[in-house]
């Protein structure tokens, strides 16, 4: 299959860090790829390179042309306006899509009912609980219609109950979708990662350590083989 | 009794028996500096909205400029404008030296400054921590300094209590364009000014008086005003979380 992103040994500088240091990957259009790693390995800075956030500094970042792309950051910010318009205003300020207030609007409601959140409409973003939040960003996202969806450790910051209805919505997007939605999320979860991915990259001080699918990834033995420090961070967060 | 008291006594009674000599002083000052505040806001919010998202080469310079400017005496900004405006100036021609627009230009070159300053703060500090996800969602960099800038509504409501406060307390630039004219270019604190030296205390006392109340009353309206929206729609994102 034709990968429809793919990084082609990318370094990325971020001041004086060398977040990522060559990159090489390619990713095909229905793909669930869990970025997995400790704190500061780059799992945020790849989603930000691969969603054009970021630029490399060496290295070729390519995309699709004609991927619709949305990213969901672990803490969404949201305006001081009611939960309809903090959807609807990031669709009608997206000129590509060329849409007018009113149907903006109308997009934006289905996205909320799309998240659960019909029923809170008129409510100030900001008044939401975490998972709230979160969901309507989720919306947010939803709403633009993605190919590829990108998300930052989504359910890091909430309660578990609201991690248990964020993931839940996001399986349901990855799996429940008529054409297949690509799916790349950083997540230090990995029952998460295992309920969902498909496919895992292990990263670490901006390198990629193991690039398996799911099956492989969870085989110590098969983890071991491929990379021990994979091997030996899986241990750590499993213990 | 002394002084003090009497003047405070006189000052009162001016105030209570609705002196018009006073309130016509009080409301020409309220009205140059509602003016420029309104003229030096808008443009400075803009300015400042702007200069948050925008990069360009000698931006360091023009910030560290900007900053000093804060800094700005009246006097000097009195100068320049009645410079600019003299006969011989290059803006002479406008005939606005010792005029109520006059007196709203030097209170705009004024204000404008730390309105401009203070917006660029508030929005570059969102943007850097958030700019990226309305940059993700398609927002450019004039629509995203807008979008930030008017979420930062009640912040920048503040900046507009400051500029004001700024603005209608300043004597030094009013005096010098204005030319403190009775009945035409007179306001309060060109009035106190001239009052203390004349000896008429209980003048100089009751504007006083009512200028720490114009300010402190516009302070309380804010405060109401800013309450009353965080009530409704929220102060500050529930997530709490690192990267």
């Amino acid at each position: 299959m034709r990968p429809i992103m793919q990084l082609d040994g990318v370094t990325v500088q971020l001041g004086r860090v060398r977040a990522l240091q060559g990159v090489s990957l390619s990713i095909t259009a229905g793909e669930r790829v869990a970025l997995v790693g400790p704190n500061g390995s780059g799992k945020s800075t790849l989603l930000r390179t691969l969603h054009g956030l970021l630029s490399p500094a060496f290295g070729i970042a390519r995309r699709d042309g004609a991927l619709r792309q949305a990213m969901l950051f672990q803490r969404p910010h949201l305006l001081r306006t009611s939960a309809l318009n903090n959807v609807a205003l990031g669709l009608w300020l997206d000129r590509s899509l060329g849409l007018s207030w009113a149907t903006a609007k109308a997009q934006a409601l289905q996205a909320l009912a799309r998240v659960g959140l019909q029923g809170i409409s008129a409510q100030g973003g900001r008044q939401l609980s975490g998972g709230q939040q979160q969901r309507l960003a989720l919306a947010r996202a939803w709403a633009r219609q993605p190919d590829v969806l990108l998300l930052d450790e989504p359910t890091a910051s909430l309660d578990p109950h609201a991690k248990r209805e964020v993931e839940a919505l996001i399986a349901e997007f990855a799996q429940g979708s008529s054409q297949p939605l690509t799916l790349v999320w950083a997540s230090h979860n990995l029952g998460q990662v295992k309920r969902i991915a498909t496919r895992v990259l292990c990263l670490e001080s901006g390198r990629v350590l193991a690039d398996l699918p799911v099956e492989d990834f969870f085989n110590a033995e098969v983890l071991a083989h491929v990379s021990p420090e994979a091997h030996a961070f899986v241990q750590g967060e499993t213990v | 009794m002394n002084t003090f008291s009497d003047s405070v006594t006189t000052a009162l009674h001016l105030l209570i028996a609705f002196d018009p000599s006073l309130w016509v002083i009080v409301g020409r000052s309220l009205a140059v500096s509602a003016t420029a505040c309104l003229i030096g806001y808008g443009l400075g919010v803009l300015l400042g909205a702007g200069l948050a998202v925008s990069r360009f080469r000698g931006r360091e310079v023009v910030l560290l400029g900007l900053n000093t400017l804060l800094a700005l005496p009246s006097v000097v900004v009195g100068l320049v404008v009645y410079l600019l405006l003299s006969r011989t100036g290059p803006l002479g021609v406008l005939g606005w030296l010792f005029s109520f627009k006059a007196m709203v230009l030097a209170q705009v070159v004024l204000v404008l400054p730390v309105v401009t300053a203070l917006t660029r703060q508030v929005v570059e500090d969102v943007e850097r921590q958030h700019g990226e996800q309305w940059a993700s969602l398609g927002a450019g960099a004039l629509v995203r300094s807008l979008l930030l800038a008017w979420d930062e509504r009640l912040a920048l409501m503040t900046i507009l209590v400051t500029a004001f406060g700024r603005a209608i307390s300043e004597v030094g630039a009013v005096m010098i364009v204005g030319g403190n004219i009775d009945g035409f270019t007179r306001v309060m604190t060109t009035a106190i000014a001239l009052e203390t030296s004349k000896g008429d205390l209980p003048l100089a006392l009751a504007l006083g008086l009512v200028l720490l109340a114009v300010v402190g009353l516009l302070n309380v309206l804010v405060a109401l005003l800013r309450r009353r929206s965080e009530a409704r729609l929220g102060t500050s994102p529930a997530l709490v979380g690192g990267l």
